[in-house]
């Protein structure tokens, strides 16, 4: 077996773990925790796949941005000192139960889809640096696209403060 | 090994969906969100990946990316008004638009 395929093995062991956290923790704050090596792990996975500024941008954006905001937002609006006391009546406690069930069958179709795909499957070996080739992508042949998410995120900025922002008498 | 980094990114986007349909509460349903956005990343920068290093599926990875801070932002400065009005951002309490 090869190192990478170790290296790759141990990666998504630790992502698959933690994204179960995320997933059925009782505590809010566990999963905001949580998440952090679900977005680490895809970090690395991106680092397997040769996608060098991708990750980068995972662990500035992601990690740096996104993840201290779902964190800050938790503690600002979660009681976390509160116990979940309520009982919780029969059909509704039979409502994860359902959700598995219905997980469970579309993760088997998708997976009998990918099995069938018939693709290559050993690393291409191939381990260049994309970043150049993004950046010159980026400016000709997406420049509209790329021009249009600035302006989303200049909407997204003055949205937000406009959310937030108390009332002013 | 493509099978593979698939399969990782199909029990992520599943993870995603369980959480999307069995939590009460707001920004726990944002996190399945934040896991389905991953898991659609890794798919992208996969076959970018497989078929010769390829940048075009990096970019869509980038877009995935900055689109998803864009949502989250707006998302939580949503919640956190929710929370101001409502004193909870539990979705079964705070089930209309106002009070």
């Amino acid at each position: 077996m090869e190192v990478i395929n170790v290296i790759f093995f141990i990666i998504s062991a630790i992502t698959i773990a933690s994204a179960v956290v995320v997933a059925v923790s009782k505590d809010l704050v566990h999963s905001a925790f949580a998440l952090l090596g679900v977005f680490a792990g895809v970090l690395g996975l991106y680092i397997l796949l040769s996608a060098d500024f991708v990750a980068v941008v995972q662990l500035v954006v992601y990690i740096g941005g996104i993840l201290i905001l779902i964190l800050f937002a938790v503690m600002l609006t979660t009681k976390i000192d509160r116990k979940n006391g309520k009982r919780i009546p029969m059909n509704r406690a039979m409502e994860p139960v359902v959700a598995l069930i219905g997980v469970a069958i579309l993760g088997f179709l998708l997976f009998k889809t990918i099995i069938k795909g018939g693709w290559l499957n050993h690393f291409s070996s191939r381990f260049v640096p994309m970043t150049a080739a993004i950046g010159n992508k980026l400016l000709s042949e997406y420049l509209l696209p790329f021009e249009i998410v600035s302006l989303l995120l200049v909407l997204v900025l003055v949205g937000a403060v406009v959310l937030a922002r108390r009332e002013v008498k | 090994m493509l099978t593979n980094f698939i399969t990782v990114g199909l029990i992520l986007f599943l993870l995603g969906i369980y959480t999307c349909l069995t939590r009460k509460n707001a920004i726990g349903i944002l996190m399945g969100i934040e896991l389905i956005l991953n898991a659609a990343g890794i798919n992208f920068v996969t076959f970018s990946h497989f078929g010769h290093n390829h940048p075009d599926g990096q970019i869509m990875a980038l877009f995935i990316i900055v689109l998803a801070a864009a949502e989250a932002v707006v998302a939580l400065a949503i919640l956190l008004a929710i929370y101001k009005r409502f004193g909870t951002i539990e979705t079964e309490e705070a089930s209309t638009l106002k009070e």
